[in-house]
């Protein structure tokens, strides 16, 4: 189990961003190891999605630098082994006159070259992974037309189908119901236990998501923590008080652990509002 | 070629060059659309008309630049705005609808200092302004030609990469697409579509070849392809409709192709209206 000497997926060295003169991230070092499943979590605000944008060079950071894979991201260009589900993937423009089928394609564009339109092998990886989140029956829909769930599985399908071996995915769940969620965190973990993709997962599930992730980051500004879940679970509490104050309601459900799952569900239906508001 | 094109009579011209403007600008109009910026069109289309009095007034007043055809210059400086609307764009990041009166005003503005300057006869304007079939030249015909190809071979080397960064630029981005030249090549296949109508349908109109065959088709779509090919139908017809009008009675080109094509978008909104209350699923 010394997942120290893997190779990395993902190596974020004194990381540091800043929107104009706010600080939303300060010096962030993590080694991420190929083949972990990495929780991501932290209180609104914290940084988590800037987090995000860095390592997908969608931001460049003031200072510090990310690699993935070996290749600063800058120079990066592998990336159809990248899958990314963005938080704000449904706030695209509702009218837009797309099919989930070719919404879904649209993760396999940076693959296939230029001139070239889908050929028999794509068009079946496509249908592959529309399946895989159970949205067969909706291909030829139109995206806009779904509800927010359906609509974040067919993102979800998007990054899943160029078979990625690093999945980056910022509150992936939000909007999707309960018993899906679950089918989802399983499907998530199978994707890392027999393909060894790496994954890492922002959420504010904290208690769903630790049956899961093999590792849990905390952020808030800084790395608070980064470690394996059993070390986090023995941590848990000093780690929640630092993070988010004494008076979360988030706590309360966390406290005992294996309990039923409609009690985490009332956490993320909140966090969707909180989210909207 | 050449032998084959010189053989054409003018409404031959006509048609051919009208043709090739109804395939190319409901693709881009397309586009467009779905990036909720139509009235660019509206802004080149001025900008190009600053060009072309440009052109107009350098052929008259210079005799050794006599041979320049005005819709070369009309293509300069159609791809000069467009890349400033999408500099623009940039800069007003949160009004990015800003850069089209800007440049639109400004080519108005230069057009008619330019155009008091040059002693080019009412009709010449005219035409420019509404589109003349009857005026396209073998040059003319030849320049449509050209940009046409060019366009449409941009479009089918990109289609993927645009309509990605159009759905969700920033997954565009992670999938390896770099929306920066994206962008840049965007303005440039405008840029070349506004210029090409120009003579056919007219300054004042190119909008319209741009926005109707897709609003049409809007209607019955339900994938970006099928808004595409929809528009390509609905833009052709509304082309040989508009000629064939135009020359039967006529009366200026440009005018009729409009009429027509908004005709066909009326209808399309009829029927889907009537298709909804039928069956209201
Ligand atoms: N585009 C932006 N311009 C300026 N400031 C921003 C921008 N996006 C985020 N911020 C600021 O950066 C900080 C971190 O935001 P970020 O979106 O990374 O938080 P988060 O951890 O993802 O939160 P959440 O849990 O709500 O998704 C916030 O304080 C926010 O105000
Ligand atoms: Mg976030």
């Amino acid at each position: 189990m010394d997942i120290k000497k893997q190779p990395l997926a993902l190596n974020i060295q004194h990381l540091s961003f800043s929107y104009h003169n706010q600080n939303v991230l300060e010096d962030i070092n993590m080694q991420i190891p190929k083949g972990s499943f990495l929780g991501l979590v932290g209180p609104n605000g914290s940084g988590k999605s800037t987090l995000v944008k860095c390592l997908l060079g969608l931001l460049s950071p003031n200072a510090g630098s990310v690699q993935l894979f070996g290749v600063d991201v800058k120079k990066f260009n592998r990336w159809s082994d990248i899958g990314f589900v963005s938080q704000k993937a449904n706030s695209f423009n509702s009218g837009f006159p797309a099919t989930v089928f070719e919404v879904v394609s649209m993760g396999l564009y940076g693959k296939i070259g230029l001139f070239r339109f889908l050929k028999k092998k794509h068009k079946q990886q496509v249908r592959e992974a529309i399946e895989q989140v159970g949205m067969e029956d909706y291909i030829d829909d139109n995206i806009g037309q779904l509800s927010g769930g359906q609509q974040q599985r067919v993102f979800i399908a998007r990054a899943l189908v160029s078979n990625p071996s690093l999945l980056i995915l910022d509150e992936p769940t939000v909007g999707v119901d309960a018993k899906s969620v679950k089918n989802f965190y399983t499907m998530l973990k199978k994707l890392n236990d027999e393909q060894g993709i790496t994954l890492i997962l922002v959420t504010h599930d904290i208690g769903a998501m630790s049956e899961y992730v093999t590792d849990v980051a905390c952020l808030n500004k800084c790395l608070h923590f980064h470690g394996n879940t059993n070390t986090f679970e023995e941590n848990k509490e000093e780690m929640m008080t630092a993070m988010y104050g004494h008076e979360v309601n988030l706590l309360e459900h966390n406290h005992d652990h294996d309990h039923h799952h409609h009690h985490h569900d009332h956490d993320d239906q909140d966090g969707v509002r909180r989210e909207e508001g | 070629m050449m032998d084959l094109l010189q053989q054409l009579t003018f409404l031959e011209r006509g048609i051919l060059a009208g043709l090739i403007i109804g395939f190319i600008c409901p693709v881009v109009g397309a586009f467009l659309l779905v990036r909720r910026m139509t009235i660019i069109s509206e802004g080149l289309s001025h900008i190009t008309l600053t060009g072309i009095a440009a052109g107009v007034f350098m052929s008259q007043s210079t005799a050794f630049l006599g041979f320049i055809n005005p819709l070369y210059t009309g293509l300069i400086f159609s791809l000069v705005g467009s890349l400033l609307v999408e500099k623009l764009r940039q800069i007003y990041k949160h009004f990015q609808e800003l850069a089209i009166p800007i440049i639109l005003s400004s080519g108005i503005g230069l057009s008619a200092i330019i155009i008091s300057l040059s002693s080019s006869s009412y009709t010449e304007w005219y035409n420019y302004l509404f589109g003349s079939i009857v005026t396209v030249s073998l040059n003319d015909l030849l320049f449509i030609l050209i940009t046409g190809i060019v366009a449409m071979l941009l479009i089918a080397a990109f289609y993927k990469e645009l309509l990605s960064i159009s759905f969700d630029q920033e997954f565009a981005s992670t999938s390896g697409i770099s929306v920066k030249k994206m962008n840049f090549l965007f303005a440039v296949l405008i840029a070349l579509v506004i210029s090409m109508s120009m003579k056919v349908i007219g300054i004042l109109l190119v909008g319209a070849m741009v926005t109707l065959p897709v609003a049409a088709s809007m209607q019955f779509a339900k994938s970006f392809r099928q808004v595409v090919v929809g528009g390509i139908l609905f833009g052709e017809t509304a082309i040989i409709g508009g000629i064939m009008l135009s020359y039967f009675f006529n009366i200026a080109t440009g005018g009729m192709v409009v009429v027509t094509g908004v005709v066909l978008m009326i209808v399309a909104v009829l029927i889907k209206q009537l298709k909804t209350n039928i069956n209201p699923s």
